[in-house]
């Protein structure tokens, strides 16, 4: 299982990279894999408030749907609309495919949040 | 491949047609203002009369049903369907009546109604029922309706949620939800059962009811359903039963003297009636008396030696249906239940048993059995032996279709990895389960000594594995013209 | 008769198997007190000689389509079935098959269903049909649901009381969850009341319904319901009769999003009210949103073209509880049905059909009109219309009496439905009967 050391993780595979007021979310590779072959992506709509663990679309494969939970608090301000032609892209690369881009212009709230190594240790107590 | 019928259009080869109507014949556009007239073409195809049968009897050679073979699907309860009551339904008394006739030119209907309603009553221990819902999940619906009118009706109005155990049949969340409850999870003990601890400890007087399935989705009996009861009504909550495993108890024992408050069972698998490929199913909903006022409208009702719809009903939660439910369908329940009586259905549920305890002893030297104790009518194993060489659960199921059998359940329920939930039925003969058998050693066989052989598996189906991945992310979902694909 | 077909002597040797000596030890799991102790109290069971008799003597206590014309309709119609149809039906690999959940071993049915889902979309002009729902009602009700899901929230679904009373008490039904508050809008001269739908459609509005044709058999003027309700982005829901849209003005060229519709006139019995047929079709935006089970065309490993049950995760057996509809069992041989039924009469038949039930209407009308009686409504229809008569219960029962089912009872008229099974002679009766003093 790949896991970047510079993003933040949620309890529900969510990822957050912080770019200035920016964050970028999208899942890990541990839920691309269980979820299998991604076949759909509903996307949130620019402009939405969102507040922390709302939701903020859905995430569909063959034999799972997942919503997507936010990890932070903030306003949609980008979406990956690629995913909508060609969802398989979440589960080539995950990391480099982000879902949603929020403004996080309030953001000291990336706390409750896992870096790479709490989060891997995190999925091995899942795996066991 | 077969061609789609769409494909086998040849315009004028229909040879449909009406008697002389021996009346004017203005054109449409004179008759009706073109504002409300068809522009767009129809398409529809235009196909020959022999051709359109051997169309239809090509796609039924691709299809497989119960008279082809066995049909061990799991909480399906694919038992054979009697051809008596396929003659019966089709009577022109029974096929040919309109739902608004005058009750006095239908009461052969509404006494089968009539006695339905008592029947189903009897069969479960419950006070009365309502024939109106046209499918389980339909049933489980106006069941759920009921809870919640009740507690409505004695201004509860704190109770918003319904709990599920995680072994449930999915309808049963789906359901809960639907009429608005927030679904709480219960967890199953490790005797697959469900867990009384956490039961009481998620319980609260927000809690509307239990939704429970007895035999449980792994086929085993809830041995403590009267605690459970207990748990549930002391809190002021309702016990729902969720008929799909009727078939386990029938005759034997009835929810309703477990103390379940409202029910719906599955004419379509307990009682015989055809499954048609997905439907039309039927699920009368059944409950206590403290519920009767609440059943789905109209109830029938024997008045002297008059029988009649009642719909005064006010606290009714109203119609879920147009008209009066599947009447077809409960014809052929009706016939079921009268050709086997009393003693029948108790032989049918103890024979059910029998199968499904008979195959589980059987599988249980070649295949993992996660709960290997006596089951009611249906039981769980997995791959876990099998998945040592790379064979999993779906490889087993279709490399059965090689061997000419339907499949079982697979991957449900969901608290048991790679799961096979097998339920025979009381139907199928000793030799048919011993044929199954051997098949399911030789699988297993397979899987030891050849496992790409089963990975690959179908071989002799009429296709190979679907690219299901391709289906859901770029759907096709109709034929048009000129496009190819 | 039973169908358990294990004699004792192969029982006992099973029992054996197991170790047991009884079939009561089976059920040593169920407490003894939650056993019945005398068996259910139901007769004992009958040999198939005296079933038949027993089910031919309730049948013959109903009067039937077949030995009397009927003008009921009102939801329900008395259509012809052809023979080659009744006789498919009875293939068991068909009505004997459960839900096509291994695609190798049921393409039969996944194609019969995709064709289905086709004629759907050619009727009523539509990007996506499913599999099918239970009827009319209950369909139109599942369409609402979809209507306050899709709309993230709003509750409002605005309708006319000219759409079928039964539907509107399955939509108030339906209404208990609480995310659905149904508006009715009482009509006027037997169609919608327009300048009343508009005035209720805003802001909160989830979606509007219009029937067509309505259900006093009048063709309602969709139009500016269509156009207040997508001004509101909510969902335009239409039920229709699949027969008249041989004729008439398809839900796409009105601008529906989601149609929804009785399906019995395409080759289901009249049987009392069911086992009918609920279709629904949609717009392709709301494809990924529409409950029951869609069939998709894919390929097979070998390239070969297959269908398969496509895009589940909608479905209650994966989203559980997030699922917007509980759907499950379907009317999949109803579908069947009606796919045959298109085929065996073919478009140039569905087109005859339905202008002979609505010349048999228009003469009918105008043969009352000689004899001094009229239509309660002056609107155009399609094959139904309200006949204003005094006492309609009074006038049913004197049709009855003179060999004719007659119509659904209104306050102060007799709604009357005229298919292509009725014939001149036959009218000529009707009209002879309700006219005649």
């Amino acid at each position: 299982m790949h896991t970047p050391e510079n993003l933040f993780y949620s309890k529900e595979h969510e990822w957050v990279r912080v770019e200035g007021n920016k964050g970028y979310i999208g899942i890990s590779d541990f839920a691309q894999h269980q979820l299998g072959d991604i076949v759909f992506v509903e996307l949130p709509e620019l402009d939405l408030e969102i507040n922390l663990g709302e939701s903020i679309g859905v995430i569909e494969s063959v034999k799972a749907a997942a919503t997507l939970f936010s990890p932070v608090p903030g306003t949609i301000i980008e979406v990956n609309e690629d995913l909508e032609e060609a969802p398989e892209l979440l589960n080539q690369d995950p990391y480099h495919n982000w879902i949603a881009v929020l403004d996080l212009s309030d953001s000291s709230r990336l706390e409750g949040l896992m870096s790479a190594e709490a989060y891997n240790a995190y999925c091995q107590t899942l795996e066991s | 491949m077969p061609k789609l019928i769409f494909e086998k259009n040849v315009p004028g080869s229909n040879s449909f047609s009406l008697p002389p109507g021996q009346i004017p014949n203005p054109a449409i556009s004179k008759t009706i203002p073109a504002q409300f007239l068809r522009q767009e073409a129809l398409n529809l195809p235009e196909i020959s009369e022999v051709e359109a049968v051997r169309h239809f009897t090509e796609l039924s050679t691709r299809a497989y049903g119960v008279d082809n073979g066995f049909y061990p699907l799991g909480s399906c309860t694919m038992k054979y369907n009697p051809k008596i009551n396929e003659w019966a339904a089709r009577l022109p008394g029974f096929a040919g009546i309109h739902p608004y006739q005058p009750e006095d030119t239908v009461q052969g209907a509404l006494q089968l109604y009539y006695e339905m309603q008592e029947m189903l009553a009897e069969i479960t221990g419950m006070d009365g029922f309502s024939l109106q819902p046209a499918a389980g999940a339909h049933g489980e619906l106006a069941g759920v309706m009921i809870i919640k009118a009740y507690h409505q009706q004695r201004q509860d109005a704190k109770r918003t949620k319904i709990m599920v155990p995680d072994s449930a049949h999915g309808t049963n969340p789906a359901s809960a939800n639907v009429v608005g409850f927030e679904v709480i999870e219960v967890k199953s003990n490790q005797r697959g059962l469900v867990d009384l601890e956490d039961l009481r400890s998620k319980m609260t007087d927000e809690v509307a009811g239990l939704m429970l399935t007895n035999p449980n989705t792994l086929g085993l009996f809830e041995e403590d359903i009267q605690e459970i009861a207990t748990i549930v009504h002391e809190a002021g909550g309702l016990l729902y039963y969720d008929g799909a495993n009727l078939n386990g108890i029938m005759g034997v024992a009835r929810p309703g003297d477990m103390g379940f408050d409202v029910i719906h069972v599955n004419l379509h698998k307990t009682f015989g009636t055809p499954h048609g490929g997905g439907g039309p199913g039927s699920g009368p909903v059944g409950v206590k008396a403290q519920l009767l006022d609440f059943l789905p409208k109209p109830i029938t009702v024997k008045q002297g030696e008059e029988y009649r719809f009642n719909y005064d009903l006010p606290l009714s939660i109203g119609k879920v249906k147009n008209f009066y439910g599947n009447f077809g369908v409960i014809v052929k329940a009706y016939a079921y239940i009268k050709a086997l009586g009393a003693e029948g259905l108790k032989e049918a549920g103890q024979h059910a048993v029998l199968n499904a305890n008979y195959l589980r002893h059987q599988l249980r030297d070649d295949y993992h059995i996660p709960l290997d104790r006596l089951c009611k009518h249906e039981f769980i194993i997995n791959s876990k032996k099998q998945a040592e060489n790379g064979v999993t659960t779906l490889s087993i199921a279709k490399r059965l279709i090689d061997y000419g059998n339907h499949p079982p359940t697979i991957y449900f329920p969901l608290i048991v990895s790679e799961a096979m939930m097998i339920e025979p039925t009381e139907t199928e003969s000793k030799e048919r389960l011993d044929e199954f058998v051997q098949t399911m050693r030789t699988i297993a066989r397979e899987a030891a000594e050849n496992p790409e052989l089963v990975s690959q598996a179908p071989h002799k189906a009429v296709i190979k594995r679907v690219d299901e991945v391709t289906a859901a992310r770029k759907p096709v979902v109709k034929w048009e013209a000129g496009v190819k694909i | 008769m039973r169908y358990t077909p294990n004699p004792s002597p192969v029982v006992d040797e099973m029992l054996q198997t197991l170790g047991l000596t009884s079939l009561e030890e089976l059920f040593q799991d169920i407490k003894p007190e939650l056993q019945l102790k005398e068996g259910l109290n139901l007769p004992a069971g009958l040999s198939e000689m005296e079933l038949r008799r027993l089910l031919k003597n309730l049948a013959a206590q109903n009067l039937n389509t077949d030995d009397y014309p009927s003008f009921l309709g009102a939801g329900a119609y008395d259509h012809y079935l052809p023979a080659a149809l009744e006789q498919l039906l009875l293939r068991s690999e068909f009505y004997t098959a459960y839900t096509p959940y291994q695609p190798e071993i049921s393409q039969g049915i996944l194609q019969s269903i995709f064709e289905y889902q086709t004629m759907i979309c050619q009727l009523t002009g539509m990007d996506v049909a499913n599999a099918s729902l239970y009827d009319g009602g209950s369909a139109l009700a599942e369409a609402c649901n979809l209507a306050c899901v899709n709309s993230k929230g709003k509750k409002k679904v605005v309708i006319s009381d000219t759409v079928h009373p039964e539907y509107l008490e399955i939509l108030k039904t339906y209404s208990l969850s609480g995310r659905l508050e149904v508006v009715v809008v009482p009509g006027r001269d037997g169609i919608a009341d327009t300048t009343g739908m508009l005035a209720a459609i805003d802001h909160e509005t989830a979606g509007a319904v219009m029937q067509q044709p309505n259900f006093y058999g009048l063709l309602e003027d969709a139009a500016p319901v269509e156009k207040a309700v997508h001004d509101q982005k909510a969902l335009f829901i239409m039920a229709v009769e699949p027969i008249s849209l041989a004729l008439l003005k398809s839900p796409a060229e009105w601008g529906a999003d989601l149609v929804v519709g009785e399906g019995q006139p395409l080759g289901s019995s009249l049987s009392f009210g069911g086992p009918y047929l609920g279709f629904m079709a949609a717009r392709k935006n709301l494809m990924r949103k529409i409950p029951g089970r869609i069939v998709g065309q894919t390929s097979d490993l070998d390239g070969k073209r297959a269908y398969v049950l496509t895009l589940q995760a909608r479905e209650q057996h994966i989203r559980r509880e997030l699922a917007a509809s509980n759907i499950c069992s379907n009317e999949a041989l109803c579908a069947l049905a009606a796919s045959m039924y298109l085929t065996f009469v073919g478009e140039q038949g569905l087109k005859e059909i339905a202008t002979r039930c609505h010349h048999l209407a228009r003469y009918a009308e105008q043969e009352f009109q000689k004899v001094g009686m009229e239509l309660k409504y002056k609107q155009p229809y399609f094959c139904e219309f309200a006949l204003k008569v005094k006492d309609p219960a009074a006038a049913n029962r004197k049709l009855l009496a003179n060999g004719i089912i007659g119509g659904y009872e209104l306050d102060d008229a007799l709604l009357l439905a005229f298919t292509e099974k009725r014939t001149k002679t036959e009218i000529d009766q009707l009209v002879a009967v309700l006219g005649g003093k």
